[in-house]
């Protein structure tokens, strides 16, 4: 049976690199994998996403409107403009942050509020200061492997050695501060 | 060895594999990556030219010239390659030659949307259609030896899918090519009308060869399954095994010109109901069609966009998985933006607040200039293209007596591509367009590639740097002018002179796109950019919103309706600053800075 794993933020998040390491830590657990993202124009500032599918055999790399297993998102609003994505039975994961989008900036709309509550109502949603755990770590831009720590542990994929993963692909500086995201990650979906 | 690559890796791969010594390309979503991945790869001599026309130019040569070639570009840039593409097909190759078409079907980062599998046909050359990465590298590798034995041009149609979707990869080592001596052959490779009238009839022998070949390609074979055929070709191929699984029997399509008669006779005689499925024109469909098989193709799926499982499911009268339904009103749209610190943005900030000007827009980041808060820019039709479609513009205008004037509008890497002979129309038939090139000293939108103003080479060595200024003043441009955009009030008094002359102008707005790459010595001579940041002094600040027109992203109001600027974001460019009509935004003392 496949599984899908979608990953979704803005521009600048690091969901380029927390992908990366599941798709070779999956790879490397003997799964077939296959991962799409889109780059180019899309990329400027604007929503992102990078699609994670998983299994004996993976077709699509694509994952359709109702197809994934768990919604990953490092923006609060990008979590609801993916939901649709998710299965009837899927999980959230969502890091508690906002990013204003530019009709939020130029004050055409504010941000809507109740957007995690709106989740929460609607699938079962673990939501985290995952920002503000990053920069308890150090910081900031750790926030991505602590997203990708919640979702092996939320996918129950944390008999692959991510700490090899991390170390064979982080540059030799960072490695212990990413090793340490990871395990907090992990550590804030388990509580 | 196992990987896991992207289909431009998996090309790039394939084509150092099979011996493959010179590469040249134009960057281009969604196919910049594979020339980014050759440049790794030091047996290759690769290079960025400066348009598609003159990358297929140069690989055709290195090809008569009788080494194994690659180029690379985005569909719209074969339309500029197509001219020495079409001639090339009648002489054939010397070494092997590929050329790998990336098209995109749902227009994720292009002006249109156009399947260039018509082009094989069209300039009767063979193609290749991978449907994920191992595919990617198994083909690129095989084009070349099946290019030399049958004498011709490869085309590889991959899709925005194929190239940027990661699967594993079977690497292996490259064979190195024995380069084929040179041997003058004018009645090959010199097109007079006497050579190539018997060019032309050998083409037509060697498609017929090919045709025998495409038979009994190993790319093209039958998945067998249940009685309902699916005649499919690329990522569609993954797409409809989601979602017919083993209820059906596949005819999946890798050498898909010449297209395989028998195999596709053969195969209607299996199953009780064609379906084609395919992305954007009915290329498969059309042919099978021809052949006196019934099927379904367009008259069941779209004939636009992906043809993703919930695209077919739907079409199929499936209806799609079930989804959740929620308060989608509380989702505020994320369009791309100028980013902060982007010199395009001063620019754009004086140029949208004129009156009686039409933009004629080009290709790049700088096409964000259409959209709010500048709404700068009227028309965008291809790359290079906005001086030309400007002065054609003024023509009317001024035939027709509209009081308008014509500003057109591109960037640095767009001028060398094909941009410079938009202004030599110009400038040769007297109009009185304003050409403003936007040089922000590197090919931003792709993703920094270097370019014949940049200085650089594709790996990065020194290369001579073609000054915009010069090159224009060469032209014969009379008023030529460089400026600095973080300078609003330079640029406004540029854009003015411009206007109030009565003839072309040109403005070239100089400064470094802020995510480009740059070492100590470029870094120092722009004066250190991006390395201060502004602050907003609450109390002098009235909360007009002036800064806010910048359309800067750093710059949102607060809660006490102040502005205040994400000290994140900000690089220092300044525009907010000058904008301010209270003065309340102010630098930010350098150890502020470095707490930040």
């Amino acid at each position: 049976m496949t599984k899908s794993i979608l990953l979704v933020g803005v521009g600048g998040q690091g969901t380029i690199l927390a992908s990366k390491l599941l798709t070779i830590g999956l790879m490397q657990s003997g799964y077939d994998v296959k991962m799409s993202e889109i780059h180019g124009m899309s990329q400027r500032g604007g929503s992102v996403s990078s699609q994670v599918r998983y299994g004996k055999q993976v077709e699509s790399p694509v994952i359709e409107k109702g197809g994934a297993d768990i919604l990953v998102a490092f923006e609060k609003m990008e979590a609801l403009r993916w939901l649709e994505y998710l299965r009837p039975d899927g999980k959230v994961v969502v890091n508690d942050y906002a990013i204003s989008p530019m009709p939020v900036v130029s004050g055409v709309t504010p941000y809507p509020d109740g957007i995690v509550e709106e989740l929460k109502a609607r699938a079962h949603t673990i939501s985290m200061d995952a920002f503000g755990e990053a920069i308890k770590l150090g910081n900031a831009k750790v926030l991505n492997i602590l997203l990708l720590g919640a979702t092996v542990a939320k996918m129950g994929l944390t008999d692959i050695d991510w700490n090899k993963i991390i170390a064979d692909n982080v540059k030799p500086a960072f490695v212990e501060l990413n090793q340490k995201a990871l395990a907090t990650g992990m550590q804030l979906v388990q509580g | 060895m196992k990987q896991l690559m992207t289909g431009n890796e998996a090309i790039a791969r394939g084509a150092w594999e099979a011996g493959v010594a010179f590469a040249s390309a134009y960057p281009g979503t969604p196919s910049t990556e594979i020339l980014e991945n050759i440049i790794g790869y030091k047996e290759i001599q690769s290079e960025w030219a400066p348009n598609e026309k003159v990358a297929l130019e140069a690989v055709i040569g290195a090809s008569i010239a009788g080494v194994r070639t690659i180029s690379a570009m985005k569909h719209v840039g074969v339309n500029v390659a197509a001219d020495p593409l079409f001639t090339f097909a009648y002489t054939g190759v010397g070494g092997g030659m590929l050329l790998v078409t990336a098209d995109e079907p749902g227009q994720h980062s292009s002006q249109n949307e156009q399947d260039n599998r018509n082009y094989a046909p069209f300039a009767k050359v063979a193609l290749l259609e991978p449907s994920n990465s191992q595919e990617c590298k198994d083909m690129a590798k095989a084009a070349f030896a099946i290019s030399e034995q049958y004498d011709v041009p490869m085309l590889l149609r991959t899709t925005t899918r194929v190239c940027h979707s990661k699967s594993i990869v079977e690497c292996e080592e490259r064979e190195e090519f024995e380069p084929i001596a040179y041997q003058k052959n004018t009645q090959k490779n010199l097109t007079v009308p006497a050579h190539s009238r018997i060019l032309r009839a050998k083409v037509e022998e060697r498609m017929q060869a090919l045709k025998e070949y495409s038979e009994a390609c190993p790319f093209n074979y039958i998945v067998e399954g249940g009685k309902i055929g699916v005649v499919t070709s690329g990522m569609s191929y993954h797409y409809a095994r989601e979602v017919f699984g083993d209820k059906a029997t596949y005819l999946k399509l890798g050498f898909t010109n010449p297209l395989p008669d028998n195999l596709l006779k053969k195969f209607a005689q299996q199953v009780d109901v064609i379906y084609v499925i395919e992305e954007n024109d009915p290329y498969l469909e059309n042919w099978i069609k021809s052949l006196g098989i019934a099927c379904k193709g367009k008259d069941v799926f779209p004939a636009w966009g992906e043809m993703t499982p919930d695209v077919l499911r739907h079409a199929l009268g499936q209806g799609e998985l079930p989804v959740k339904e929620y308060d989608k009103d509380k989702i505020v749209a994320r369009p791309p933006t100028l980013c902060a610190g982007c010199p395009h943005r001063g620019f754009f900030y004086e140029l949208g607040k004129k009156k009686n000007v039409v933009v004629s827009g080009d290709i790049g980041c700088y096409t964000l200039g259409f959209a709010a808060p500048y709404n700068a820019m009227d028309t965008t039709i291809c790359m290079g293209g906005s001086f030309s479609v400007g002065h054609g513009m003024q023509k009317a205008f001024d035939l027709t007596e509209q009081d308008k004037r014509v500003v057109g509008v591109m960037g640095d890497s767009t001028f060398f591509h094909t941009g410079i002979n938009s202004l030599i129309e110009v400038l040769y038939n007297n109009s009185k367009t304003i050409c403003v090139i936007l040089d922000n000293r590197i090919t931003g939108m792709t993703g920094h590639q270097e370019n014949p103003g940049s200085g650089k080479l594709a790996g990065g060595e020194p290369a001579h740097e073609m000054d915009i200024a010069t090159v224009v003043k060469a032209l014969g441009a009379k008023n030529v002018v460089e400026v600095n955009p973080n300078d609003i009030k330079a640029m406004r008094k540029a854009l003015d002179d411009a206007l109030a002359l009565d003839e072309a102008s040109v403005i070239i707005t100089k400064w470094p796109c802020v995510l480009k790459k740059m070492d100590l010595a470029e870094r120092s001579a722009w004066g250190n950019p991006f390395t201060t940041k502004y602050v907003v002094n609450e109390d002098t600040c009235i909360g007009c919103k002036a800064c806010i027109r910048s359309g800067c992203p750093a710059i949102s109001m607060n809660e006490n309706k102040k502005s205040g600027i994400d000290a994140s974001q900000c690089v220092g460019c300044g525009i907010c600053a000058q904008i301010c009509p209270k003065k309340a935004i102010e630098q930010a003392p350098k150890k502020e800075v470095a707490k930040i």
